[in-house]
């Protein structure tokens, strides 16, 4: 499915004093398949942002096109498109309830009218998906770590089958191997269902590795919109914005000024090791 | 939803409204509801009219802002209107099958109204010119004397102000979680009393779940700081009456003075 955005606006709080511009003329097109990366510092909107593709933010002015129809329309099926872009936010704690995991996870699916065994059945999947296996079904959710829960908490999104599947910050307050562990999740599932992921984070780390599209935000505007090797040229502006490229991009920047023939479009770190390798054959070093 | 409830929020500002000691208002919102029950002549309310209009165009709060508060009262407005007008004895107006609607009723009626308005607009300014912190601040030292009387004022100002404190995030956070089990497709606004209340399951236990855990990290917090109650405990900004604030009694006191005249002089 394809989610076009056209001039969006976003006002808090409109009419008091708190009246604040959260969202200003956005416009972009996320196509099927896509993984995108959407960055920013806190503040900058991307929270805001990704709520208005599943329609719980309404946008203040301008549109939204899912596959050509405008879901600002009277009559548009607002709830059918919750199960199409399925939403994963920040913490889990804001939608876990049940007594175990495996009902938790079905509370998506019974919402969309399945029966008890679909429902389940959907859940195991999306469990496998996420990697959790079956003896966490009965489990209390409440009892899992962090990390786990997280992933309960996405395969509560991914039970209900959506085409693009959008995570605010997956990875915040995880230790390195759990934020390694959902990031290769992501992309795992990515590759193999073909699902289009759209990751909000303010980590360059965490997106330069998987998306192949990346979004800076910047007080509500769009700043950059490109492939990760044109987006992380302009470090300058990144950090003056509070951002910063991958510790890579500075490694091989450093190395350019030593005099090294890398090339710049060099974004993750294995990448950047096969450069590195690669000039240090041409010199004649064995290795 | 929720982000429209103005009652009991704070409205920011630096009037001298604002800045008036938090003491100075709440003894000033007292007498004025005093004043309200004890003189109820037209003439009294009048006053009370110039007296309220004043103190909102003084302190800067849009008066708009301040009348969408009294939306959430309305309906109980509205009962207690229809209870004073047809159950209070007296000469018949209009009878409807069983029920009379009386004189007297009608009389006690518009009081009634003029009285509940004036009390939550006036207990509203209270609100939008204090901020929580100097409202429980202002009790506090207000109600000092009862520490005589072993009530502990300085745990329960201590309560109250954590309370309040609280609201905003919890509501907050009340958003959060719906918006979240919305995104899984719950639905809170449609089906009947029963599945409405089965709906709310979802959004109460992570509420409830994540108010515990907020508890839990503020108590360790404070006892890491070495909190231990009341005795001993200083302030970081002592309440002082300024000249403003005895200029402020001296406007009460006229207030008063002029209902008490009005009382005696005016008789409407």
């Amino acid at each position: 499915m394809e989610i076009r955005i056209e001039h969006l606006n976003y006002i808090y709080g409109l009419g008091t004093s708190y009246e604040k511009k959260a969202l200003d003329d956005i416009s972009l097109t996320i196509r099927s398949g896509e993984f995108i990366g959407i960055i920013g510092h806190t503040g900058s909107g991307k929270s805001t942002l990704i709520q208005h593709l599943n329609g719980l933010n309404r946008a203040s002015s301008g549109q939204i096109f899912v596959d050509g129809k405008n879901i600002y329309e009277d009559g548009y099926p607002m709830r059918q498109l919750r199960f199409r872009v399925g939403l994963v936010f920040q913490y889990p704690e804001y939608q876990i309830f049940e007594t175990t995991v495996l009902k938790d996870i079905c509370f998506g699916p019974k919402n969309q009218g399945l029966s008890a065994e679909e429902a389940e059945g959907r859940a195991r999947a999306a469990m496998r998906m996420v990697g959790l296996d079956e003896h966490y079904e009965g489990k209390s959710p409440f009892e899992l770590s962090g990390g786990q829960k997280r992933r309960v908490a996405i395969a509560g999104i991914l039970a209900m089958n959506p085409e693009v599947l959008v995570l605010d910050e997956p990875t915040a307050g995880l230790d390195p191997k759990g934020r390694d562990d959902i990031l290769g999740v992501l992309k795992q599932l990515h590759r193999e269902s073909g699902i289009t992921v759209v990751l909000v984070s303010h980590s360059m780390e965490d997106v330069a590795d998987y998306a192949s599209r990346i979004i800076v935000l910047d007080k509500g505007k769009v700043l950059y919109d490109d492939i990760p090797a044109k987006v992380f040229s302009h470090v300058e502006e990144l950090e003056s914005i509070g951002l910063a490229a991958p510790q890579v991009t500075y490694v091989m920047r450093a190395l350019r000024g030593k005099g090294w023939d890398v090339s710049q479009d060099v974004t993750t770190q294995a990448e950047a090791a096969d450069e590195i390798l690669e000039v240090l054959r041409k010199a004649g070093v064995k290795c | 939803m929720l982000k429209d409830m103005t009652i009991g929020q704070y409205y920011p500002g630096n009037s001298l409204i604002h800045r008036l000691d938090p003491r100075v208002k709440l003894l000033g919102t007292l007498v004025f509801i005093i004043s309200l029950f004890t003189f109820s002549s037209i003439s009294a309310y009048a006053l009370a009219t110039v007296a309220v209009l004043t103190v909102v165009a003084v302190s800067r709060v849009p008066l708009r802002y301040i009348l969408k508060g009294l939306k959430p009262i309305f309906i109980l407005m509205l009962i207690t209107i229809l209870f004073n007008l047809f159950m209070t004895p007296g000469t018949a107006v209009l009878q409807i099958w069983k029920l009379k609607m009386t004189e007297e009723g009608i009389r006690f009626a518009i009081h009634m109204a003029v009285r509940l308005t004036y009390l939550i607009i006036g207990s509203s300014i209270l609100t939008f010119t204090t901020t929580p912190n100097s409202l429980t601040d202002g009790l506090e030292s207000g109600l000092g004397w009862m520490n005589r009387l072993h009530v502990p004022v300085h745990e329960i100002a201590m309560m109250m102000s954590i309370a309040l404190r609280f609201i905003p995030i919890l509501m907050d956070e009340t958003d959060k979680i719906m918006r979240a089990q919305e995104a899984r497709g719950a639905d809170f606004q449609s089906g009947g009393v029963f599945h409405r209340v089965k709906a709310m399951v979802p959004l109460l236990v992570p509420l409830f779940v994540s108010a515990f855990r907020r508890a839990n990290d503020l108590a360790l917090a404070m006892e890491a700081r070495g909190y231990h109650g009341g005795a001993g405990r200083t302030k970081m900004k002592p309440l002082v009456y300024h000249r403003k604030d005895w200029i402020a009694f001296l406007v009460m006191a006229g207030y008063v003075a002029a209902q008490i005249l009005l009382r005696i002089f005016v008789k409407i």
